[in-house]
């Protein structure tokens, strides 16, 4: 590996293989492109001196080499690949249902190779530390192994020269002889120029270039995903990303999360629309899927600002911001945040009407009251003199260990203690009501209490997102495309004649697409009593 | 010729050195963030968040700037929840205690229905301020995950702890000796 | 309405034939010994192919009319799609190479493709809320047009194989190639048993605990395997060799392994028959067809398709289904498995092009990726629709 000085005077540095202006294959770096054990020349760098072939002294080289290296790329995308598959075998845990132990889930759903999942971690592929850091060694990969090749191949392609040397020229894949004093060299260039090519010339020899930027395709995509990563990176900073979720039941008002108290949402109304069973169309379809296909879930709502000034907690004059409606693919969008329908409960008890009749006799009706479940009154004032006081209220009523409690504040099973005062008692009769029981506190007692009526009203779920990464993220994304398209639809493409005594010789390189290369060589050569040249490429089987 | 290739090769390796321990600090950094991701809190040592409130039943509202110079402790609480009421009581009896030296228990409540809440009042006889959170502002602002959650606030307004769970005696009074004025 | 569902239905069930005589005139341009007759059949071949693809389109158009959404929402609707993309993307091809024997392997897969997804349910479905957004179409499409495209490489690669594996000596290769052919074979199978016997009206119920509860299951094919601890309760009919084990619980987990079996015992019987009629391998029976084929172009062809497919599938399947998931679920990007099984694909045609572009994996080395990507799309398409379930799993 020696910086050495071409026979054309040009100065190549150390670990060049092939001359950076003539194309000669330096002596001594043959084995670096593998040249040595081929006919042909290894073109993929043109030859040029990639420095991770070159240094390898300190720790910090052999960390870069490693990642440089394409080998070590394509094995950490494969391990990446074996590692997704298995993700996949088994439901990643955020797609189980929420309240269940995970731990006895996998058991249960899956049997013993379930609980391996588990075990190992599988079941949290996704976000867990290792393969978080496969994907960040794939990034560190692509980072390091385009600047080690961009820089060098950016260099050499603009030092080339069209003078070549003989050993290059017939080193190339298409390459011919043509032995005729009779040789239209200016035909040939027209016929090039025709063909959107770029002709260079020294002393007679012709270089014919298109496409060169196609080349810096894999760079740019490159760059496009390292933009995407990052983007993916920026979302653990909570300025740049929120991700939060909200229940709000109809008619209510409440805190959006992740907004610092400033927006309120009121839920006006949500709807869960069917198709028709009896659309014609999609009758057979329907039934098949046992009846009921959702058209529509939609959240109509009103956001809203609190006034600078007022404290947190304090009320405050709310601003309507916007009135709309959230659906599927359609969220509300307001300031920095979006709302999106993600989820409902149907049927939430809001309030019930209740009666009082005789323990005996459920027909009678000694007057009618309503109870707000998310509001209740201590007392209600019944028509015919009697009152109605609430001793206890549970709105998610369970019986722990004996003792009559609430598991939630939300009223989805709403169980109360009632006293009644009749019109001409000061004792009080007590009775517990709830859905399904109907207990008297005393066997003795006159009256009974029987739900008349009730309505019910339907709760939304709907996510909070903020989300700054997404600008970065498509970004990216649309860098990556006009890279991968640069690079895979167009050829880099160059054409090499160098005049002889009696005749020319033509050789031609093409990054991809060989046949295409050879029709255009085909065009270029019509008429110019120049000899088509040969693939001098032989498949090995 | 031999100084330039030297410099250069120093060139080189301090610039690897540099991208290497960049992205190794980016990669870190997502790791790291991706296992705190949980537990993102109010963080210890910051400057409680002001907020006002209106005392349970009444329209008087509570401010906690205007408690500055005292000891603060904020409670989240609500009846549906077993183990908050199960330290109401040790809150009842070190309130009577810590209140003449200068520390307040603030106890927000999360019910939605005021029945529920006065009932439990009545029941257990508290006598220290409750707060009402209807619409769960202060808990969003103090990013309030499961409940009971408490946080000691210094006479200077600065969050001393925060405690997950239910509080026993012993370590209650630890903490509001933290948060008692000099 | 009813007249647009049968029309398509129609346009559909021709162009299916219309591919098939199109194969047979792309078959006739290899044994032909005189350039210009051979000539002639392809270009006859190419001019069906178009026709049956303008039908295919008819099918999309008029379906699309009947259901008010564009037809890719279910399996069937969806795998129709891939075929007639994979139509396409040889059309394309063919007129960039003009290679005829390109169609007589790549109709052939278009038409298993069309034929396999009639298997499934046919009837229009509504779409759920999810589903209801233009980027449904643009997402879709644009995906299973980077599939056609990477199939092409697949039966580009295929030939390759065939072409080249020395069918001398028994090896590592014919053993694999043979492997692939056997898949080919037992789809065929596949659908013929299917038909058959739907053809013939059979069913058999039994009844056996569905995720815990008692069920029904009906099968259409006579049952191998029963579902664990179900009782058969229609008469008259075979009565199954064993059950299923008791983990396979899930709706129609038994059903789908009996279906897995007779395709299985169905391929193994035809692939049979096959290899005593030849008395070789399918491979060496086919080989001395591509005789006039040029090794160094099919490659090329292979490597040509992964480099437009490639941009394409990962514009279709990766940045517009974020596009869509982003405004569908908030999230750009789930790890749902269809969306890894995605991610899985691409990925591995980026190892593809890095191999063949930086270590320079060409001809054999290649060829066997291109067939391996081939089985991770049908994997994506198969395996992850029926077997692991997701947002994404239709039908």
């Amino acid at each position: 590996m020696k910086q050495m000085k071409c026979e054309c005077g040009h100065v190549n540095p150390t670990g060049t293989v092939l001359c950076e202006e003539c194309g000669k294959p330096i002596e001594g770096n043959q084995h670096i492109d593998g040249n040595d054990r081929q006919e042909l020349l290894n073109m993929r760098y043109d030859g040029s001196a990639r420095r991770s072939q070159t240094y390898n002294r300190t720790v910090v080289d052999k960390i870069w080499n490693f990642f440089s290296s394409v080998k070590v790329g394509v094995w950490l995308i494969v391990i990446t690949v074996i590692a997704s598959g298995i993700g996949t075998i088994f439901p990643q845990e955020m797609y189980i249902p929420s309240n269940v132990d995970p731990a006895i889930h996998y058991r249960d759903e899956f049997g013993i190779l379930g609980q391996i999942y588990y075990q190992l971690g599988f079941h949290n592929l996704f976000s867990s530390w290792w393969y978080m850091l496969l994907l960040a060694m794939i990034g560190i990969s692509i980072v390091i192994a385009s600047i080690d090749r961009f820089f060098p191949l950016y260099k050499v392609l603009k030092k080339q020269k069209p003078k070549r040397h003989e050993a290059f020229m017939k080193k190339q894949r298409v390459f011919g002889k043509t032995e005729n004093a009779q040789i239209d060299v200016e035909r040939f260039k027209s016929n090039l120029k025709k063909q959107r090519f770029k002709v260079t010339e020294q002393d007679g020899h012709i270089l014919a270039e298109k496409n060169r930027f196609s080349r810096w395709g894999p760079y740019v995509n490159h760059i496009g995903l390292i933009i995407f990563l990052i983007g993916a990176l920026l979302r653990f900073v909570p300025a740049f990303y929120i991700d939060e979720f909200v229940w709000v039941r109809e008619g209510e008002t409440t805190v959006i999360p992740g907004t610092d108290s400033q927006y309120y949402i009121e839920n006006l109304d949500f709807i869960l629309e069917t198709y028709d069973q009896n659309d014609e169309r999609f009758q057979e379809a329907i039934q098949n899927s046992g009846g009921l296909v959702p058209k529509n879930f939609q959240t109509d709502a009103i956001i809203y600002e609190r006034s600078e000034e007022a404290l947190p907690g304090a009320e405050s004059e709310l601003q309507v911001v916007k009135e709309d409606s959230a659906r599927m693919n359609h969220p509300i969008k307001f300031g920095e945040f979006a709302l999106y329908q993600s989820s409902y409960q149907l049927n939430e008890f809001d309030e019930m009407t209740f009666k009082i009749h005789d323990a005996g006799d459920e027909d009678t009706n000694y007057g009618e009251f309503t109870v707000d479940l998310n509001d209740p009154q201590t007392e209600y004032q019944l028509e015919g003199g009697y009152r109605v006081v609430i001793e206890d209220y549970f709105p998610e009523y369970e019986l722990s260990d004996g003792v009559p409690s609430s598991i939630s504040k939300y009223p989805k099973n709403p169980a109360f203690v009632f006293n009644v005062y009749p019109p001409d008692a000061s004792e009080p009769e007590t009775s517990f009501l709830g859905i399904g029981s109907n207990i008297p506190a005393n066997e003795n007692n006159e009256y009974k209490l029987g739900l008349v009526n009730f309505d019910v009203r339907d709760v939304t779920g709907l996510s909070v997102k903020k989300d700054h990464t997404l600008g970065i993220i498509s970004l990216g994304g649309a860098i990556f495309m006009i890279g991968v398209i640069q690079g895979m639809y167009w050829n880099h493409r160059r054409i090499w004649l160098q005049p002889k005594k009696d005749g020319v010789w033509i050789a031609g390189h093409t990054n991809k697409n060989w046949f295409a290369l050879r029709r255009e060589i085909e065009k270029a050569v019509d008429g110019t009593n120049i000899e088509e040249p040969v693939d001098q490429y032989e498949m090995k089987s | 010729m031999k100084e330039s290739t030297f410099k250069k090769k120093r060139k080189r390796l301090f610039f690897r050195t540099f991208m290497l321990l960049f992205m190794a600090g980016l990669v870190a950094f997502a790791i790291i963030s991706s296992l705190n991701e949980e537990d993102a809190v109010i963080a210890k040592g910051e400057k409680a968040p002001n907020f006002q409130l209106n005392k349970f039943g009444t329209d008087e509202p509570v401010t906690l700037r205007s408690l500055e110079g005292k000891g603060v402790m904020l409670n989240f609480w609500a009846t549906y929840c077993e183990p908050c009421k199960d330290e109401m009581p040790y809150m009842e009896e070190m309130y009577a205690e810590y209140k003449d030296k200068g520390v307040e228990i603030l106890a927000i409540n999360l019910d939605s229905t005021n029945i529920v809440v006065e009932r439990f009042l009545d029941d257990y006889g508290i006598t220290f301020p409750i707060l009402r959170d209807k619409k769960g502002q202060v808990m969003d602002l103090y990013q309030i995950g499961p409940i009971p959650t408490s946080i000691f606030i210094s006479p200077e307004g600065e969050i001393v702890e925060q405690v997950k769970g239910e509080l026993t005696l012993n370590k209650l009074e630890g903490y509001l000796q933290q948060i008692t004025p000099e | 309405m009813g007249d647009l569902v049968s029309i398509s239905s129609n346009l559909l069930y021709a162009s299916f034939i219309i591919y098939l005589i199109a194969t047979f005139f792309f078959g006739g341009t290899i044994r032909d010994k005189q350039k210009g007759r051979s000539r002639v059949a392809g270009k006859i071949g190419i001019g069906i192919t178009i026709v049956g693809f303008l039908s295919q389109v008819g099918y999309f158009i008029t379906r699309w009319m009947a259901s008010g959404h564009a037809p890719v929402s279910n399996l069937f609707e969806y795998t129709t799609f891939f075929g007639m993309m994979l139509v396409f993307a040889f059309i394309i091809l063919y007129f960039i190479y003009r290679l005829d024997f390109l169609g007589l392997f790549a109709l052939p897969v278009a038409l298993l493709l069309i034929a396999f997804a009639s298997m499934f349910p046919t009837e229009l479905s509504p779409l759920v809320p999810s589903l209801k957004s233009h980027w449904l179409y643009i997402h879709v499409t644009t995906a299973s047009l980077g599939q056609g495209i990477l199939s092409v490489s697949f039966v580009a690669g295929l030939i390759f194989l065939i072409r080249q594996v020395d069918q001398t000596k028994r090896s590592k290769h014919t053993s694999w190639l043979e492997f692939v052919l056997y898949v080919i074979v037992a789809t065929v199978a596949f659908i013929i048993l299917s038909s058959t016997f739907s053809a013939l009206n059979y069913e058999a119920t039994f009844e056996a605990p569905v995720n815990g509860q008692q069920g029904e299951v009906t099968y259409e094919l006579p049952a191998l395997v029963g579902p664990a601890g179900g009782e058969l309760t229609t008469e008259g009919v075979m009565a199954p060799l064993f059950s299923a084990p008791g983990w396979m619980e899930g709706q129609d987990a038994a059903k789908k392994l009996n279906t897995f079996l007779w395709s299985i015992v169905g391929g193994l019987v035809l692939y049979g028959l096959l290899r005593l009629i030849l008395r070789k391998r399918l491979a060496a029976s086919i080989q001395p067809l591509l005789k006039r084929v040029n090794p160094e172009l099919v490659d090329e062809v292979a490597y040509r398709s992964v480099a437009i497919g490639f941009p394409v599938f990962t514009l279709g399947a990766l940045i517009f289904a974020m596009i869509w998931a982003q405004q569908a679920w908030d999230r750009f990007w789930g790890w749902d498995p269809k969306e890894v099984w995605a991610l899985i694909t691409f990925f591995f045609y980026a190892a593809y092009l890095h191999l063949r572009l930086s270590r320079g994996w060409q001809g054999m080395k290649s060829a066997w990726l291109a067939v391996g990507g081939f089985g991770i799309i049908m994997f994506n398409l198969i395996v992850v629709n029926l077997v692991i379930s997701g947002l994404h799993s239709y039908a």
